[in-house]
């Protein structure tokens, strides 16, 4: 039933939102460290298992690729319950601030992306076959 | 007609979310008309969604004086609760439904450094920007520095650093302007830095960090991008809590009382 895969999904932003609180209670922060981020790691390993134990039918999945499938529409909604007339009044030092720092983060990406691959080819070998726990 | 208004209001506040999907189930529709007759193509849907929503929020915003753009309206209040924090998050982690599990070990050392080098650039140049504006204490610095990283960042720092409303205020609004330019601008610049795979909108996702920027720019450019760019950024605002009244405070203050 479509309701099994929507509570999946449920349980593991929770699991994963409420780790992330922990996370940044523990290292005294307030706010939320990585909770999304957590509950897609456990989204993904828990129907990866699941999937291969063939308990993920139909039905369940599509209780999940809905919601997946409705993301688009859910940030435009977002985009259009944004503080857009503040980020305009805020004054030039925001406005110049925000310009500079995307434009230095846009042009950093290929060059990150060059060093990671440099040291990624020679750790990769060792490390593929350890279990890790994927981060 | 005094009576007909209120009446449809009525029922358009009473269920407001389902106010919300038709109203941006419309305004999808558009888009990709647009994208597909004007643009022949040329530019995403969903950019022009997104783009259609921020003039929206602008609107909204203008008009009611709120701070939630359109969903300040009442009868458009469903559009705040169907773009928020919530359902957001919700549909984000769904996203990564069907995501193979290697793809995110295979990066994680680049991962981990564009998150670094993404939160330290962002305060610097915060930082700089702000020093040739005249805000010289390194306090509004430090707090202009945490809204170029996002506009949780830099509340988060001014407050715990007791930096004045105004500056935490243009924090904020920095925090703002960055999500909303990656918003737009990421489907333009995505071919020229290489913004076509799993790694790079992993990368992405960590340099920039606004999670609205990056979900809304990685939608525009490519779906299947999302979960992963979404992945790192989660990170970003914990990081930048964590190190904006700290390390990123103490460097800044001795830079500047030297």
């Amino acid at each position: 039933m479509a309701i099994y895969g929507t509570a999946l999904l449920s349980l593991c932003l929770i699991c994963g939102l409420v780790a992330g609180q922990l996370i940044g209670l523990a290292i005294g922060v307030d706010a939320n460290v990585g909770g999304v981020g957590i509950a897609m790691l456990l989204l993904i390993v828990i129907s990866g298992r699941l999937q291969a134990m063939g308990l993920m039918a139909k039905p369940t999945q599509s209780g999940v690729l809905f919601w997946s499938s409705i993301y688009i529409p859910i940030v435009v909604a977002m985009a259009a319950s944004q503080n857009v007339r503040a980020a305009f009044s805020g004054g030039t030092v925001a406005i110049v601030a925000g310009i500079a720092v995307v434009i230095a983060s846009f042009a950093m990406a290929p060059l990150i992306s060059r060093i990671g691959r440099a040291e990624a080819s020679v750790a990769s070998l060792p490390e593929s076959s350890s279990p890790g726990d994927g981060e | 007609m005094n009576e007909l208004w209120p009446a449809i209001e009525s029922v358009l506040v009473k269920y407001s979310l389902i106010t919300a999907f038709a109203l941006v189930g419309l305004i999808v529709w558009l888009s990709y008309a647009i994208s597909e007759r004007v643009t022949r193509g040329r530019m995403h849907g969903s950019a022009i969604a997104i783009l259609i929503g921020l003039v929206l929020a602008y609107i909204g915003g203008a008009s009611t004086g709120g701070t939630q753009g359109v969903a300040d309206f009442k009868c458009l209040a469903g559009i705040g609760l169907m773009g928020g924090a919530m359902l957001r998050d919700f549909a984000i982690v769904a996203t990564a439904f069907g995501v193979r599990l290697d793809e995110f070990r295979k990066t994680g050392l680049s991962g981990i450094i564009s998150l670094l080098v993404g939160v330290l650039t962002a305060f610097l140049i915060g930082a700089v920007v702000a020093y040739a504006f005249g805000y010289r204490d390194a306090v509004s610095m430090t707090t202009i520095g945490g809204g170029a990283a996002t506009y949780i960042v830099g509340p988060v720092t001014g407050t715990a650093l007791g930096a004045s409303s105004e500056v935490i205020a243009l924090s904020v609004a920095t925090g703002l302007v960055k999500s909303m330019l990656v918003m737009i601008l990421t489907p333009f610049v995505a071919k020229w830095i290489g913004l076509d795979n799993p790694r790079s909108a992993l990368i992405f996702g960590g340099l920039l960090g606004t999670t609205s920027g990056v979900a809304g720019g990685l939608a525009a450019t490519d779906e299947k991008l999302v979960p992963y760019g979404a992945m790192t950024a989660t990170f970003y605002t914990g990081l930048g809590c964590l190190a904006g009244p700290s390390v990123v405070y103490m460097a800044i203050r001795a830079v500047v009382e030297m």
